[in-house]
């Protein structure tokens, strides 16, 4: 009998099945991270959509601020919440006991929560075109969605760190404490020249800023160029892996030697 | 490849400790292919640190734990192997079927769901999610998903934990009906009649040492104790340890004929009286007792 292991794509199609099931079956989850947006976006966004906002319309800019607030959320809480979850009610043990593949297990959950952002952006584009909010073109859509696909990995990165640092009890509240004063603070809820002063000269220096510049350079209004962007997140991204390897060195000190 | 002849599961010399504390200390243990082995203990015993050893949640401080010849933290010795651990969760978002569809993708030959839950006995569940399954039926769920990769090696943390009667039993069922197809089963429990009826071996630990290793037989004669249970009217003395409850009284003896004579010699009234076999629990009791000091 020759010792042989499950061929890897299956096992990560099902794992990843299994994690967009997750998001889109939980009620609390998934109405939350698709219509807050878009009812930020009503709020915010709408009522003022054709008055002009830093060389484009506040339809258009709000459109990309709220995109960017939709994915950064909805990765940051679906790897938080969901490692969190599984460490604490001890599913991560019965699947260290199965021969499951870490990659697997990871890649499924990061192509799960990367699908269900791009769904809930493009539900926020297609009620931006549907409100006559905003008309961004298609290319513009596009560039705006790889953008913040690639970006959030970051986030997913920090997501996993908190999931890894928090509790099943308190992962959710750590998580809002991260993510609203973040998203405030870099601009993603009221444009950053209507910010109070201090916040304004904090902002450049969150990762969420400059997610948000991502964005807005998708729509064209950018204050700093794409490349500058990616090079913060990209320090960013690796600031939140040694956090979160170090945590995860912990529990695995703990659980698991 | 395998040797056949080698055995599924080699504890050689292992010693785990957690801090100051000692779970398992030098434990030799070989467990044969096809061999339903119980490992029996008192909490704190060590059974759950050896379940982990052998599925390489945990790495033994020294010694070397053995599954097929290979390392179960290697992926592919763990391809073998089918666990049910305790106080596991799973996806509570998922349907029976769906878990299990999952866990099949783990393993190189899974069963077909099929057999998995004529095995589990879930036909009626299938589309239920597992959050709202009962208690036995998480169980059983649980069974079917350290089965369904079809493994050689069937490790069972406490299997029949919080079930009530007729759940054990038909736990007990669907393990046996596994343990018939000649798959390697470890199994760990605090009901002693769950390991007389499902194993060949049992194994004693406390206080992470071996005391006892044996057929239930086995275990059984090496107590060789005799449960005497009598009713008598007249006050009863014995140098023996015996219990009372009213006029009922019930001795844990290796010379119940002795007793019997004083008995009869003193012209009391006695009935009811029955001599048994000392239940695998008295054995247990008797193996793992330190003078005193029994673990509270």
């Amino acid at each position: 009998m020759l010792l042989n292991t499950a061929p890897i794509a299956p096992m990560f199609v099902a794992q990843a099945r299994t994690e967009f099931l997750r998001l889109i079956r939980i009620p609390a989850f998934t109405i939350t991270s698709l219509a807050l947006p878009i009812m930020f976006y009503a709020l915010f966004g709408l009522p003022h959509a054709h008055e002009e906002l830093m060389d484009t319309s506040v339809g258009l800019y709000s459109l990309a601020s709220f995109s960017a607030y939709s994915v950064l959320t909805i990765v940051l809480f679906s790897f938080g919440a969901s490692v969190a979850a599984e460490r604490g009610t001890g599913a991560t043990r019965l699947m260290r006991a199965a021969p499951l593949r870490p990659m697997a297990y990871f890649g499924g959950k990061i192509v799960a929560s990367m699908s269900f952002g791009a769904i809930a952006m493009l539900l926020l584009v297609a009620f931006a075109v549907a409100t006559g909010g905003a008309r961004p073109t298609a290319i513009m859509v596009i560039t705006l969605l790889v953008r913040m696909l690639l970006g959030s990995i970051a986030f997913t990165i920090l997501g996993f760190a908190v999931g890894y640092l928090s509790s099943i009890n308190s992962a959710i509240g750590i998580l809002n404490l991260i993510n609203l004063p973040l998203s405030f603070a870099s601009g993603l809820f009221v444009p950053l020249p209507e910010l109070p002063p201090f916040v304004q000269h904090i902002a450049p220096y969150l990762p969420a800023y400059h997610y948000g510049q991502l964005a807005w350079g998708a729509v064209g209004v950018a204050q700093e160029s794409w490349t500058t962007a990616a090079i913060w997140l990209t320090g960013y991204a690796v600031v939140f892996l040694l956090i979160a390897l170090r945590a995860y060195g912990r529990d695995e000190r703990k659980e698991f030697t | 490849m395998t040797d056949p002849k080698r055995a599924a599961i080699s504890f050689n010399n292992v010693t785990k400790g957690y801090g100051p504390l000692t779970a398992l200390d030098s434990i030799d243990l070989v467990i044969p292919h096809g061999q339903a082995i119980a490992i029996l203990g008192p909490n704190g015993a060590g059974k759950t640190t050896a379940v982990s050893l052998m599925l390489g949640l945990r790495t033994p401080t020294s010694g070397e734990v053995e599954v097929l010849g290979g390392d179960p933290r290697d992926v592919r010795t763990r391809s073998t192997m089918g666990a049910m651990l305790q106080a596991s969760g799973i996806p509570a978002h998922l349907s029976v079927s769906e878990t299990i569809e999952l866990f099949r993708t783990y393993y190189p030959k899974p069963m077909n769901t099929v057999q998995v839950v004529a095995l589990c006995g879930l036909h009626e569940k299938l589309t239920t999610r597992t959050v709202a399954l009962s208690n036995g039926q998480l169980q059983r769920l649980y069974f079917a998903l350290a089965i369904c990769g079809d493994p050689t090696i069937v490790v069972l943390d406490e299997p029949t934990v919080g079930l009530d009667v007729e759940g054990r039993h038909a736990m007990l069922a669907t393990i046996d009906g596994v343990a018939k197809r000649g798959r390697t089963i470890v199994l760990t429990t605090h009901h002693l009649e769950d390991a007389d009826a499902l194993a060949d071996r049992i194994v004693v630990i406390d206080r992470g040492r071996i005391v006892a290793d044996g057929s239930p037989a086995e275990i059984k004669a090496t107590v060789g104790r005799k449960r005497m249970a009598f009713r008598c009217n007249a006050s009863f003395e014995s140098a023996e340890a015996f219990e009372r409850a009213g006029n009922s009284y019930e001795i844990l003896t290796d010379r119940p004929e002795a007793i019997l004579r004083d008995l009869l010699a003193r012209n009391v009234e006695i009935s009811n009286l029955t001599v048994t076999g000392a239940s695998l629990e008295d054995a247990f009791l008797h193996l793992t007792a330190r003078a005193g000091d029994h673990a509270a």
